[in-house]
């Protein structure tokens, strides 16, 4: 096994098991830090496939400002109590669960894909590279999610403000 | 790279509204009349919809590379799109102060989603689309939990928003795989790849496709995906659980058609059967349901998921004869619905709504005007002639015929005969009951009326003289070519 | 090297990992942190295709996904604060119309 497949599946291994504690585990604070995990794990993937920038922002919008924020709202509800029943309908859950993933994991196990990357260019997946896409060819859906981020601004000061 | 402006004028017409609205609300102090807010809203939906009118006499044209297209399919939604904002907010002017929800935001919401709505339409791209359905889905979700003195409103909320979240979840799995196997997001390209390289598709191709219909069917409450819709139309507020009926439903019904109906239809033949499955289980399912219900509002959301079932039909039947249908039954289905949450929405007493059966009891003799419109948009939802609730089944039941359906077209038919137990329950109740709720004390509401009659015209005209309409659908959807 | 199904195979998992979390959990909080992770597989998929199709396009997808996926947050967030304010609880059976 050489160096890359060895982290990939060290890093697959962890991710998974991150993954199944944020589902899992029944502290709500422990699950967010589960969650913390996980999102770091897979910024490291994104290093692995060549894509930096998107890597720093994963750390800086997912892992930072995303879970902040529901860190934040875990402490300002305080929900202490342990979440109660993990009876038939965690076991129904998770059969469903596992039927979906029985019907995904064959659908992209095939051998039609392209086996190997295509040979990146030193700009692959680098800030210039990003912007010159997205200020060109996604200029459009760039305004749009200006708007979408607008409403979601004024819709939680609407919905979470304390009426006086 | 071509920069052309034009087709965002629409769009960019409600957005310019929103902020205005947005931004004038902070100028209005507490306690002053906001009145003027509402104004602003349909002053600029007004406008919006002379600038499609015009943009229709016009060459129509994509813009962004194409990922955007203003074509004659995108104006029809438009269109529906700016009536159902404009109907809303008609008949919310007294029910949100009623309530005393914030006006500003709620009417800039509104203006929001109806955005959302028109690039969803218009969308040629898979993430302006996605973009544009996440914007539409946002607004509303705030727009559902806007009644924050009432819990239920706050649930309703809740639910909605985890049923689309997990929905978004599923729909962006399948634009990835369909990324993955086509090597773009634009629909022009994947159509492209569609025809050339017929039959030889990856399998995750068509299970990202699978994936984007379970999202749609989300979207628009198809069985067995629907166990939202009842409760979440329910505790939103009323004139919201109307825009939601009809305007988020026809965005989703208009990109539906032009994504899954068109530009993927080469995929079409693994999806016909599980879709020939749903249309059969949502209008049947919604109906039976329908009948059991003691509350109108909650009637009316099961009403709405058979609705979906019937306009699943012109999608099974496929483009060649699903198309002119399709279009005309949302535009029927737009009238009448709007205008029974407009009646609906008028029978709140102060922050009390006032839907079940027995609140209508009598009320053809108190108000004679809602009762008959009322009564009218019953009518034409079970399908009764002439009213464009017929004409528009007529039309659906029609392509399922020549396109050699015919069983659809029966279940269909026995499914409208089925509906009209409950719909006439409600005129029952109006004409030929006693007493009800809504005796005495009842606001007079100006701005619910002019929604009520403009509703009740669209439903009459449609029915009556639908060849305009028709003649438009049809070249609506011809367009899309 | 390390070929494209492994992957999609590991987001497909991650994906299903998310929807038990959706399926089964009852502090709302947890829910939306399982879509979180759902968004994340999606994110991981769309990023593993761009490597190995050489197009630079499904990297700034997953720009506009990280974007949506911050404003469902916040709303999400607003929302189970707005509930929390009525009910005093996070667990969906606890209240009338979110059971299930």
């Amino acid at each position: 096994m050489d160096t890359a497949s060895f982290i990939f599946y060290l890093l697959a291994t962890l991710l998974v098991i991150a993954s199944l504690l944020v589902v899992f585990l029944r502290n709500v604070v422990h699950c967010a830090m589960a969650l913390v995990t996980a999102l770091l794990l897979i910024a490291v993937m994104f290093v692995t496939l060549h894509a930096p920038m998107l890597c720093v922002l994963q750390v800086m919008v997912y892992a930072g400002a995303i879970m902040v924020l529901f860190l934040f709202v875990i402490m300002f509800l305080n929900p202490g109590a342990l979440e109660q029943q993990r009876g038939l309908w965690w076991g129904f859950g998770t059969l469903l669960a596992m039927m979906l993933a029985g019907v995904l994991v064959p659908l992209v196990a095939t051998s039609d894909l392209p086996a190997d990357p295509v040979a990146a260019t030193e700009l692959f997946g680098s800030p210039e590279m990003l912007a010159k896409s997205l200020f060109s060819d996604y200029v459009l859906p760039f305004e749009i999610a200006s708007v979408l981020l607008l409403v979601a601004i004024i819709g939680a000061v609407v919905l979470a403000k304390r009426e006086n | 790279m071509d920069v052309n402006l034009v087709p965002l004028l629409p769009a960019v017409q409600v957005l310019v509204t929103a902020l205005v609205v947005t931004l004038r609300d902070l100028f209005i102090k507490d306690g002053e009349s906001r009145g003027v807010l509402a104004f602003y809203s349909l002053v600029g939906l007004g406008l919006a919809a002379a600038e499609v009118f015009f943009l229709l006499g016009g060459r129509q044209e994509g813009a962004f590379n194409d990922s955007y297209m203003l074509d004659r399919f995108a104006l029809f939604f438009a269109l529906i799109f700016i009536l159902a904002a404009a109907l809303t907010i008609l008949s919310a002017i007294d029910y949100v102060r009623q309530t005393g929800m914030r006006e500003g935001e709620f009417y800039a919401l509104i203006l929001f989603a109806t955005v959302g709505m028109i690039v969803m339409a218009a969308a040629n791209d898979l993430m302006v689309f996605f973009l544009g359905l996440e914007t539409m889905s946002i607004a509303v979700y705030v727009l559902t939990g806007m009644w924050r003195s009432n819990g239920r409103s706050s649930e309703a909320a809740m639910k909605y928003f985890l049923m689309g979240a997990f929905a978004t979840g599923f729909l962006l799995y399948g634009i990835a795989l369909i990324y993955g196997a086509t090597g773009s997001t634009n629909l022009a390209q994947i159509s492209a790849y569609l025809l050339d390289q017929p039959s030889e598709w990856p399998v995750y191709l068509i299970g990202g496709g699978f994936l984007l219909l379970i999202g749609f069917a989300f979207k628009v409450g198809a069985v067995p995906f629907h166990f939202w819709v009842p409760d979440v139309y329910e505790g939103a507020p009323t004139p919201v659980t109307g825009f939601m009926s009809v305007a988020v439903k026809a965005a989703a019904f208009a990109a539906w058609a032009r994504i899954l109906l068109y530009k993927l239809s080469p995929l079409d033949n693994d999806w016909v059967f599980p879709l020939w499955i749903i249309a059969i289980a949502t209008m049947t399912l919604g109906n039976l349901l329908a009948i059991t219900q003691h509350s109108i509002k909650r009637m009316l959301a099961y009403s709405s998921i058979a609705h979906a079932g019937y306009l699943l039909i012109p999608i099974v039947v496929g483009v060649e004869w699903g198309g002119l249908p399709l279009l005309f039954y949302l535009l029927a289905y737009s009238f009448m619905t709007l205008g029974a949450f407009a009646v609906l929405t008028s029978m709140t007493e102060g922050d009390e709504s006032k839907d079940g059966y027995s609140d209508f009891a009598g009320l053809g003799f108190k108000r004679p005007f809602l009762a008959l419109a009322m009564a009218l948009f019953m009518l034409s939802l079970a399908g009764f002639p002439p009213l464009a609730g017929f004409t528009g089944k007529f039309y659906v039941f029609r392509s399922a015929v020549l396109s050699g359906h015919l069983n659809l077209a029966i279940i269909g038919v026995l499914n409208s005969l089925l509906s009209v137990i409950f719909y006439l329950r409600v005129i029952v109740a109006m004409y030929m009951e006693e007493g009800g709720a809504a005796g005495k004390s009842f606001r007079q509401a100006p701005f619910v009326y002019i929604a009520v009659a403009i509703a009740l015209l669209g439903t009459i005209y449609l029915g009556i003289l639908p060849a305009d309409a028709l003649d438009w659908s049809r070249r609506a959807f011809g367009s899309l070519e | 090297m390390i070929a494209l199904h492994n992957y999609l195979i590991l987001s497909a998992v991650i994906f299903s990992i998310g929807v038990i979390g959706v399926l089964i959990r009852r502090n709302l909080i947890v829910v939306l942190m399982s879509i979180e992770l759902m968004l994340n597989a999606v994110n991981l998929t769309f990023i593993a295709f761009s490597r190995y199709l050489g197009s630079t396009d499904g990297q700034v997808i997953v720009f506009f996904v990280m974007a949506v996926a911050a404003a469902e947050a916040v709303i999400g967030l607003a929302i189970i604060i707005s509930v929390y304010r009525h009910r005093q609880s996070l667990d969906p059976q606890e209240m009338q119309l979110l059971k299930w």
